[in-house]
């Protein structure tokens, strides 16, 4: 198996693409490019990542001028096309604006911006980025988002559930949901879903910044493995 | 500006739909009630723009409006919005 490469988009005001970076190159030993959003091409990536952060200041609304962003095109065509695509954070809600996820963030019920670890529960593993988690593994992951309280209609949230779209819940140590565990009021404490082919994940939580127990918890580090076994079992690298 | 096109003064306002919890809106009424404005019941915070657009018309300045909040100005997920164009221009 050759190296895979992971594609970091930086949009003006991306905070945790660096994060990015030294997780999958450095802890994971993997390739890794810093992708401007104006750049013409993904640099022939197996795997995009969209960041955390503040695109664009955070203006109009969490990332509805990112999703303009000329490199976006090529986003488009490589989640098409079936590449793998995960949105953390900042990213997540620049891949709801862009309409590859269904929902929206609202602000956090509390009005507070919150930076803190949650637990999520890995609710199904038949996506590129929770393939080698098993389903009810309990993730210990730092949030840190004023914007992260997902919403949708009812029926997207009916359709999500149906066709098992949700990936990541809040939960309590136990892997139990409750109102009590959930940080921010996500409907159904939703802190991640993909979309309908399963290729486009996103979530609210910073797997990126949890690969090294120096750092308070490495696992999110089954995440980011997941998606290099996944190329890895397909061929594709 | 071209001949017969004219600056139109139009305006937007989003808000989050009735269905959606606007937690912003809660805090101020809970605030203005702790303010003794008991007789408020209920605020909706929103969003408002001013455009000013080059338009023939009245119809075309609030087509070209209602184009752009959809595509960027709202999130047709969460808000609604609606346009009121200045019809004696400027």
């Amino acid at each position: 198996m050759s190296l895979v490469k992971f594609a970091i988009i930086e949009f003006p005001g991306s905070n945790c693409d660096h994060d990015a970076y030294h997780a999958t190159k450095h802890v994971l030993g993997h390739q890794a490019e810093l992708v401007w959003h104006k750049d013409a091409d993904l640099r022939g990536a197996d795997v995009v990542v969209l960041p955390g952060g503040f695109s664009y200041g955070d203006y109009l609304r969490t990332g509805a001028i990112a999703r303009f962003s000329p490199i976006m095109a090529r986003v488009r065509e490589f989640a098409d096309a079936g590449g793998p695509v995960i949105g953390i954070c900042n990213g997540f809600q620049v891949l709801l604006e862009a309409g590859l996820l269904k929902g929206s963030l609202l602000r956090n019920r509390q009005l507070k911006f919150l930076c803190q670890h949650v637990r999520v529960r890995v609710e199904q593993t038949d996506t590129p980025f929770t393939s080698g988690a098993t389903a009810g593994q309990v993730l210990l992951l730092p949030i840190a988002h004023g914007e992260g309280n997902y919403h949708a209609p009812p029926e997207t949230i009916a359709g999500l559930e149906a066709n098992r779209q949700v990936i990541f819940r809040y939960c309590g140590e136990d892997g139990a949901v409750s109102e009590f565990s959930n940080p921010n009021g996500s409907l159904e404490a939703i802190a991640g879903v993909c979309n309908e082919q399963r290729n486009v994940v996103g979530l609210m939580p910073h797997p990126e910044r949890a690969c090294e127990s120096i750092l308070g918890s490495d696992d999110g580090r089954v995440v980011l493995d997941s998606v290099v076994t996944t190329l890895a079992a397909t061929g594709a690298v | 500006m071209e001949r017969g096109t004219r600056g139109v003064k139009t305006k937007v306002f989003v808000s989050l739909k009735p269905s959606v919890f606007d937690p912003q809106g809660r805090t101020i009424v809970e605030a203005l009630r702790s303010m003794g404005y008991g007789a408020v019941r209920d605020v909706r915070q929103g969003k408002y723009f001013e455009l000013e657009l080059e338009a023939d018309s009245v119809d075309e300045a609030r087509t070209t409006a209602s184009e752009v909040a959809d595509r960027l100005l709202a999130n047709p997920v969460i808000e609604s919005y609606h346009v009121e164009v200045d019809e004696n221009g400027d």
